[in-house]
């Protein structure tokens, strides 16, 4: 059964890490009709007019990103992809590598061709191990191929590609401290600008995608950029894979056209709620945005439409929550993590995040004060665009997402020491500290 | 990130690469055209061969990538999946975020603590496991999801925790 219109099309045909089969599912057909047969700013356009924008959450035009890289560069240009894959809630890549890693190689050439590059690194998170050897076992396949090497497929370009695997550092997805990381330094971000397009790896002009951005293009160019438009809507083209978690029946990833009713996505897709249980909050686009009530699930899974609900679609992690789970439970939880992923850098976040979580702490607990809640939105306003890099903001805004909709939830936390409502209290409480 | 406070602790005097580890450092400074950038892999190449990084595993590295000691151990100290003391055989890092949470991570914790006589970092007396709760492994559909090592575990309630411990002697 196919699980998804692009992507995830014929993800499960068996064999497909292979390159055999890769090819004959069309594989690397759009490295042979464009390398060394269009110019690299012929690849750009149509990448351009595909309207493709950045899937690792930000959302950025990805044509438009390529090219910001100089034309005249004395400089060697790289190309990196972020398979860091840190944000809580999404798990798209990990699949999308396991189960087709031909197809990331094969947009890795292109973004490379693109951008004149002829060296591209993809950062795997630490824990991604084993994808790394599926990855390694792919690139060699292609190496001997002549896929990848001196001469791509015979077109006179040269390409040579690398894995490179982090060791735990959920900041390495910010994609400046990716490249500290992959320098091997410690993974902190830098300020931009300049811009990793200007100086970006080794201080040269750099590109960094992330997995599922990178794995659309091969289709797109092969295709073209109207194809592409056969999906979405005008500002928000194409498909995207969203990974949905928390207690729905079906988990998992579904690839859908940006657009797609969130209703649908949960009460078809993945089944609805598990028995027993409501929807009563839902975090579209991965925990570190603003989580919407039940009554917003109706909101369509585009760019556009979460901004209108102040939100974002972020990295596609759907986490859903229950009528029986409590947010400042799970804000708690959300807010522990940016705490401790803090890198340290710049003093908002680092300290701000730290605060926030004390704070949250004792609210749970039964020993929040009256100012506790106005302390708390205080602490996220002073974290949100004060930070070093969207660290901050990404642990300041599920605060306030959660403080908008469910402030009496924090209100009778403060009157009446507990819970307005938690299956989860007696398993939760202690582990946490 | 980060260990929190990390003081070097003992360990051998010195080591050195073995014939096939020194391929693989090789292989990996060959990846790179700045040297520096080999200290991520060159650290877990270290990992692999002696389980955890001793001050003098650091060294041998510091060496291999022509850094100070003091930067590898800077660089060592901040990423979380380096070990910096001896574990366990069986590293058991249990993720504690969101979604894993929402399905029972915290009870699952709550039964392994129980089970082993250990909490957070600790090693059992035999030093068979090490328990460590960890931030989110990108399995969120499939949780509660523990990695043993680098192995994933998932959708694991206490009956599969418990088949899974058996099995790993």
């Amino acid at each position: 059964m196919s699980r998804g219109p692009l992507l995830f099309k014929d993800i499960d045909t068996p064999g497909l890490t292979g390159l055999d089969v890769y090819k004959k599912q069309g594989g690397y057909e759009a490295v042979a009709s464009s390398v060394g047969k269009k110019t690299p700013d012929e690849v750009i356009e149509i990448v351009k007019a595909s309207g493709l924008r950045g899937r690792g959450g930000a959302g950025f035009p990805t044509g438009l990103k390529w090219s910001f890289v100089p034309k005249q560069s004395p400089k060697a240009r790289y190309i990196v992809c972020n398979a860091d894959e840190s944000e809580p809630g999404t798990f798209k890549d990990r699949e999308l590598m396991e189960l087709n890693p031909h197809l990331l190689i094969e947009g890795m050439i292109l973004a490379g061709f693109a951008i004149g590059s002829h060296q591209g690194y993809i950062y795997l998170r630490g824990e991604f191990e084993y994808v790394q050897r599926i990855l390694d076992k792919a690139i060699a396949e292609a190496r001997a191929a002549g896929i990848l090497g001196d001469n791509v497929m015979g077109s006179g370009y040269a390409f040579q590609l690398y894995t490179h695997l982090g060791a735990g550092a959920y900041i390495c997805g910010e994609e400046t401290a990716l490249l500290s990381s992959l320098e091997g330094y410690r993974g902190q971000p830098r300020l931009k600008p300049p811009f990793p397009a200007v100086e970006g790896l080794y201080a040269s002009p750099t590109v960094v995608n992330n997995v599922e951005t990178l794995m659309a293009v091969p289709h797109i160019v092969k295709n073209g950029g109207a194809w592409y438009r056969q999906w979405g809507n005008e500002k928000s083209p194409g498909t995207k894979v969203f990974s949905v978690s928390g207690p729905v029946k079906r988990p998992g990833n579904y690839e859908v056209p940006l657009g797609y009713s969130m209703k649908s996505l949960i009460e078809n897709e993945c089944g609805g709620m598990r028995d027993g249980l409501k929807l009563k909050a839902i975090i579209p686009g991965g925990s570190s945005v603003p989580m919407l009530p039940a009554a917003d699930l109706d909101t369509p899974l585009d760019y556009e439409s979460m901004n209108a609900k102040g939100t974002f679609l972020g990295s596609g992690g759907v986490i859903v929550i229950d009528d029986k789970t409590c947010i400042v439970d799970a804000l708690w939880n959300v807010t522990r993590f940016y705490q401790h992923e803090s890198c340290g850098k710049c003093t908002p976040c680092r300290e701000g995040t730290y605060w926030m979580s004390e704070v949250l702490e004792r609210l749970e607990n039964g020993t929040g004060r009256d100012a506790d809640i106005d302390l708390l939105a205080d602490v996220a306003d002073n974290i949100l665009g004060k930070s070093f890099c969207a660290l901050g903001d990404a642990a300041a805004m599920p605060v306030q997402g959660a403080l908008k909709h469910f402030r009496a939830e924090f209100e009778h936390h403060v009157k009446h020491k507990t819970c307005l409502v938690n299956r989860r209290r007696e398993e939760v409480a202690g582990v946490r500290a | 990130m980060s260990h929190g406070t990390v003081m070097p602790v003992d360990g051998p005097a010195t080591l050195e690469w073995s014939e096939k580890a020194k391929a693989e450092v090789a292989d990996a400074l060959s990846r790179y055209p700045v040297k520096r950038s080999a200290v991520l892999p060159v650290l877990w190449i270290a990992q692999r061969e002696w389980g955890w990084l001793s001050p003098a595993a650091m060294r041998l590295v510091a060496g291999s990538v022509g850094l100070p000691e003091s930067e590898v151990f800077g660089v060592a100290t901040f990423y979380t999946m380096f070990n910096l003391v001896p574990v366990g055989r069986h590293h058991l890092q249990l993720c504690m975020t969101l979604s894993c949470s929402l399905m029972g991570a915290d009870r699952l914790y709550k039964h392994l603590q129980k089970k082993l006589g250990v909490s957070h970092g600790e090693t059992t007396k035999d030093g068979r496991y090490t328990l460590r709760k960890v931030e989110c492994l990108a399995a969120c559909g499939k949780g509660p999801c523990m990695q043993v090592g680098f192995d994933y575990h998932e959708n694991l309630d206490e009956a599969k925790v418990d088949a899974l411990l058996e099995k790993l002697k």
